[in-house]
């Protein structure tokens, strides 16, 4: 039987090739070989600042904080196919689609300078992460399989900012996209996603009627869109569930922020840290109900040291927004609730 | 199926059973360093040789590596220096998530989290490195030197670790583990085996740590129910460094002085060592005595055997509450063996050392020590069948010969 597997995969690549297009966005996907130019996926039309109409995007109510980087997110589905989703709401592209994120920050002259573009590739063995660093002009961008830092500064609450922002390296990008060993989309879930062109939420809905009977998760910075609780969670969800999950890849500290958490103590509620080392800072519990000065889980939030700070990866900085969510969150849960 | 399809997907399949030709990718330090190491990682395939330099990595970076059979090896661990002393993210020095991987010959020095961690790699060998921080024992330093985390097949030869703020080497919630030959300094802990299968603990030396060797077993994790681990030819002396764990580490718990401690771990056996001149004790076995809500987790220790160690000076210094009072009382030392009582004699240790044990009496888990009812424990006249020993699959003990 386990010859059986290797037999299919390699069949299924042969016919995957075979029915490539002339698309060069088709062949630059399916790779095996790792195109060396964002352009030759011919996504974007001579600058991150112009994607193709091919390209479709959307927004994250509630997106991952990465150093104050403002993100522009992107769909490519292959000409004649559509995306589809499970019943959670999470999306499911066919073999040749891509997800495409552009990173940067503000440029005083208006527009948005962007550092790097990061593509999630479906091929047909599977995903496959791969960050791109743009050129100084600004034309094209450039495989960086190593990922490297990049000194930026920008404008941030009234102060100047700056920051030595991390492109992750190929093994990094794994490092958050991983379930079980395989790398994954993390973001596009229905619940949590906006389109602002809206003919492309209404393919979506038309291919998965189901999607419109389910409520938009919140907004983590907006009290509108739900309660101190389902914001503090669901934040929690976005910045650290996709390694804090029980196929993640902090799957061995027991502290599962990702929504599968059934008791307090999955949830780090009363729970003593594991494997924390210093970045427990003296305290006893990750989060002590009542107590947001004395739950690790502040601590670690608010640490820019690299042996303390969560998330591990693409935080050099404080969200000090996101920390006073959770914060409050804390503060208002009983104190005897362990 | 034509024959020409039935040619190519042979093709196909005999080029996914069989690596390509191995290779060496050479990786020297000096100027883009962390980028030219990275890359190697990432470009090696399986059965490649990443070979590292003489010389002094200078790392901006934690170091990743995801590809299964690959080996890193250095020129040794006192010329080949990964140095994360400018490390500015990641949690670890160098991070292995595949499996059949070889790491030999280099150190890692003053990474700002965990030293080496690996997850999820099964069959990992861990061969002469070093891994240190040099500024010696200090709260600031990372928690774990070498760290194998839910990994089947773990060997841990000939390695050296100094200054961890937790453990110099610790395996946690893995099964099939040897960690031998070895040497850990100056750590909280020196050696850990944590919520894990199986272990060989031997001929390793354990001095100048809070606590020399560690059997834990922790709550609400995924794997639970540490047993069958076997503790022998060690030598385990003047594991006297003052505990500095930040609080809040299980680790910060283990009083200053301590030899080998067993803490809610089932079938352990301690035989053969040297253990001596750890002024809380020798050898000490207890419950979990926090608080938790976990159904699956069992906070006792049982089928704990110790036999035939040889025992020097201990128990001059018992750092516990309690301890004092009790040393005073017997004399102003300590014994050199002390089981806390944890769930009643059913769950007495097999001893068979020439030396005074004592049980504090605490059936009760939750009992502060201050409230022993200290009494004597009987030699054993015998003890139950021994657990086998470890094995390790032959490519693992073929790749360090």
């Amino acid at each position: 039987m386990r010859f059986v597997v290797p037999f299919v995969l390699a069949f299924a690549a042969a016919v995957a090739t075979s029915a490539a297009s002339d698309d060069p966005a088709a062949i630059a996907i399916a790779g095996p070989q790792n195109p060396a130019t964002l352009s030759a996926f011919g996504f974007f039309d001579g600058g991150a600042e112009r994607p193709s109409p091919r390209l479709i995007p959307y927004e994250l109510r509630t997106p991952l904080f990465s150093d104050y980087a403002a993100k522009q997110r992107f769909i490519y589905v292959p000409e004649g196919t559509q995306i589809g989703a499970d019943a959670d709401g999470k999306l499911i592209f066919p073999v040749g689609s891509a997800l495409i994120k552009s990173f940067g920050y503000p440029a005083k002259s208006g527009g948005l300078n962007v550092i790097e573009t990061r593509v999630l590739l479906h091929q047909a063995q599977g995903w496959v992460a791969l960050p791109y660093v743009w050129r100084a002009d600004g034309k094209d961008a450039d495989l960086r399989v190593g990922g490297t830092r990049v000194p930026v500064t920008f404008a941030h609450g009234g102060n100047d900012l700056s920051v030595n922002y991390s492109v992750p390296n190929k093994n990094q990008c794994k490092q958050c996209h991983s379930a079980a060993g395989n790398i994954m989309p993390i973001g596009p879930v229905w619940q949590n996603m906006a389109f602002p062109r809206a003919a492309d939420a209404r393919a979506i809905v038309k291919a998965v009627p189901s999607l419109a009977r389910l409520q938009p998760y919140p907004k983590w910075d907006d009290s509108r869109t739900g309660s101190l609780e389902d914001r503090a969670r669901q934040y929690l969800k976005v910045n650290c569930g996709h390694c804090h999950a029980p196929q993640g890849s902090a799957s061995n500290s027991g502290l599962f922020l990702d929504g599968s958490a059934t008791g307090a103590a999955a949830l780090g509620i009363g729970k003593r840290p594991v494997a924390a080392g210093r970045a427990s800072g003296d305290l006893d519990f990750i989060i002590a109900p009542g107590q947001p000065d004395q739950s690790i889980l502040i601590k670690r939030m608010e640490s820019t040291d690299p042996g303390i700070a969560m998330p591990e990866l693409g935080r050099s900085t404080v969200h000090e927004e996101g920390v006073e969510l959770l914060r409050q969150w804390i503060a208002a849960m009983p104190s005897n609730t362990h | 199926m034509r024959i020409r399809e039935l040619l190519f997907v042979g093709a196909a399949f005999c080029a996914l059973v069989q690596p390509a030709s191995a290779k060496t990718i050479a990786v020297s330090p000096g100027e883009g360093a962390q980028e030219r190491l990275q890359e190697a990682l990432i470009a090696a395939e399986p059965g490649d040789v990443v070979e590292l330099a003489a010389g002094r990595f200078k790392l901006s970076d934690g170091l990743s590596l995801d590809v299964n059979k690959v080996t890193v090896k250095g020129q040794g661990g006192s010329v080949t220096i990964l140095d994360f002393s400018g490390q500015q993210g990641a949690g670890e020095g160098l991070l292995v998530t595949s499996d059949d991987v070889v790491l030999k010959d280099f150190a890692v020095e003053n990474s700002k989290g965990d030293g080496i961690k690996s997850k999820g790699a099964d069959r990992i060998v861990y061969h002469k490195l070093r891994v240190e921080w040099t500024g010696g024992p200090l709260a600031t330093n990372g928690a774990y030197g070498i760290y194998p985390v839910e990994s089947k097949d773990v060997l841990i030869d000939s390695v050296f670790v100094r200054g961890a703020s937790d453990a110099g080497i610790y395996v946690g919630q893995s099964r099939n583990i040897v960690v031998r030959h070895s040497t850990a300094v100056e750590n909280v802990a020196g050696i850990e085996i944590e919520n894990s299968f199986d272990a060989d603990v031997h001929d390793n030396i354990a001095t100048r740590n809070t606590g020399g060797v560690l059997v834990f077993d922790l709550p609400n994790l995924p794997q639970m129910g540490g047993h069958n681990v076997r503790i022998f030819g060690n030598i385990i002396v003047n594991n006297m460094t003052p505990n500095f764990a930040p609080k809040g580490n299980i680790v910060a718990n283990v009083p200053t002085g301590t030899g080998v401690m067993v803490m809610a771990n089932r079938r352990v056996e301690i035989f053969d060592n040297v253990i001596g001149e750890n002024g809380t004790t020798n050898i000490m076995i207890v419950g979990y005595r926090f608080p938790f809500q976990d159904p699956k987790y069992d906070p006792l220790p049982r089928e704990v055997s110790i036999w035939d160690n040889q025992h020097s000076r201990a128990g001059w210094d018992p750092k516990f509450r309690g301890g004092t009072e009790i040393a005073a009382a017997m004399g102003g030392s300590f014994p050199a063996i002390f089981w806390d009582g944890a769930g009643g004699s059913e769950y007495t240790p097999v001893i068979q050392d020439d030396v005074p044990a004592l049980s504090l009496g605490l059936k009760d888990i939750a009992a502060d020590t201050a409230m022993a009812q200290p009494a004597p424990l009987a030699r054993a006249t015998s003890r139950p069948a021994r657990l086998p020993a470890i094995i390790m699959p032959e490519a693992m003990e073929a790749a360090i010969r």
